[in-house]
């Protein structure tokens, strides 16, 4: 494995940044072909744990890249891909901001909205059954991932509940 | 573009307002970004909050780092954007390495590795859970349903690029849901003249 250069890593993410139709979680499927399937950067089990770390930190899902950023290149990496993942999108959506509002009842905006819904459902769909297919290297962590899809999908309390549950049973050897 | 109707906070109440927004929330700071916006400091009202969500969710990109751009460039140009989007990200960039260093010192206790796991399997299960709520928002056509599955298939299945995948589906769910609004604005016509 030959690690990326900076600027390679920069340039990766400003294309990741705009493909992200749905945010940073529809594109887990994408980076983990890439740096996992195609490149060979890191393992499953590397990715699934960074995964891990960036969902029990607060803040928005797109730390997650900043955290592939850190281990492909320390913290070099981490901002690198970070501003790469923010950047492009931030200067489209800086531009497009100015005439949102002009196009409301405009046929296209309309139809660009909703026909890029269904892509962000199938992608986000996508990212959630890799990511489990992933995590569940055996039995009892494939039943933490339905309990916890089943629980949060029918109750709206706060999600770090099953997260702090699921560490504390990890945390008594129960998940081994 | 003129201002916010709500009160227009100055640069570093929007700074602070988004560093706040950064730190409150776990697997997604959405609920707790309408929270503050709309209900806590009065800077947009629940219309346009909808609004600029859409905007967000449709854009490529990080969805509230979208909204966090719009609403600073609203009040003070590109600045604004800058000290909203440095606001979202800082304490959120700074935990999350801290946590890492940690991990890469210790990541090698067989406990920790079980507790990361656990987590990582419950993480999996909430992207789960946000995908299924999503679907059970979508247009109930053939079209919708048809493209939501062929994304799916395309990216979980077949790993085919993305790239390549959104330069097909995009166009092509566009042009399907211009069509189905065609239709719908027709028959409203329709209604209208009988």
């Amino acid at each position: 494995m030959t690690a990326p250069s900076l600027t390679a890593l920069f340039l990766r993410f400003c294309l990741f940044s705009l493909m992200a139709v749905g945010g940073a979680t529809a594109l887990i499927p994408e980076m983990h072909r890439q740096v996992v399937d195609l490149h060979g950067w890191m393992s499953t089990a590397d990715f699934t744990a960074l995964f891990a770390i960036a969902q029990a930190a607060p803040g928005p899902n797109v730390i997650f890249v900043s955290l592939i950023g850190w281990k492909l290149a320390g913290i070099p990496g981490a901002l690198v891909c970070t501003l790469g993942m923010c950047l492009p999108a931030a200067v489209l959506a800086f531009a497009v901001g100015r005439v949102w509002d002009r196009f409301q009842h405009s046929p296209w905006r309309r139809a660009i909205e909703r026909g890029l819904a269904p892509l962000t459902i199938g992608l986000v769909l996508g990212s959630g059954c890799l990511l489990a297919k992933a995590t569940s290297t055996h039995w009892q962590l494939g039943l933490v991932a339905a309990a916890s899809a089943g629980l949060s999908f029918r109750s709206g309390r706060n999600p770090l509940w099953w997260l702090a549950g699921a560490a504390l049973l990890g945390a008594l050897g129960l998940l081994a | 573009m003129g201002p916010l109707d709500g009160e227009q906070p100055t640069r570093a109440e929007l700074f602070l307002g988004f560093f706040k927004i950064g730190l409150s929330g776990f697997g997604g700071v959405l609920p707790h970004a309408r929270r503050l916006l709309v209900d806590d400091r009065r800077w947009l009202t629940d219309r346009q909050f909808t609004e600029l969500l859409g905007l967000g969710q449709t854009l490529p990109g990080p969805n509230v780092l979208n909204m966090a751009v719009v609403i600073g460039a609203r009040c003070h140009g590109w600045r604004g954007s800058v000290a909203a989007g440095l606001g979202l990200m800082a304490a959120p960039l700074v935990i999350v390495l801290t946590l890492a260093n940690l991990y890469g010192r210790f990541g090698h206790s067989a406990r920790l590795a079980q507790v990361l796991a656990g987590v990582a399997a419950a993480a999996a299960g909430l992207v789960l859970a946000t995908g299924s709520r999503l679907a059970t928002k979508l247009d109930r056509d053939a079209g919708s349903l048809l493209m939501a599955v062929a994304a799916f298939l395309a990216v979980f299945w077949l790993r085919l690029p993305l790239l390549g995948m959104l330069a097909v589906l995009g166009p092509l769910s566009i042009g399907l849901s211009w069509q189905s609004l065609r239709r719908e604005r027709l028959a409203g016509q329709d209604g209208g003249r009988r």
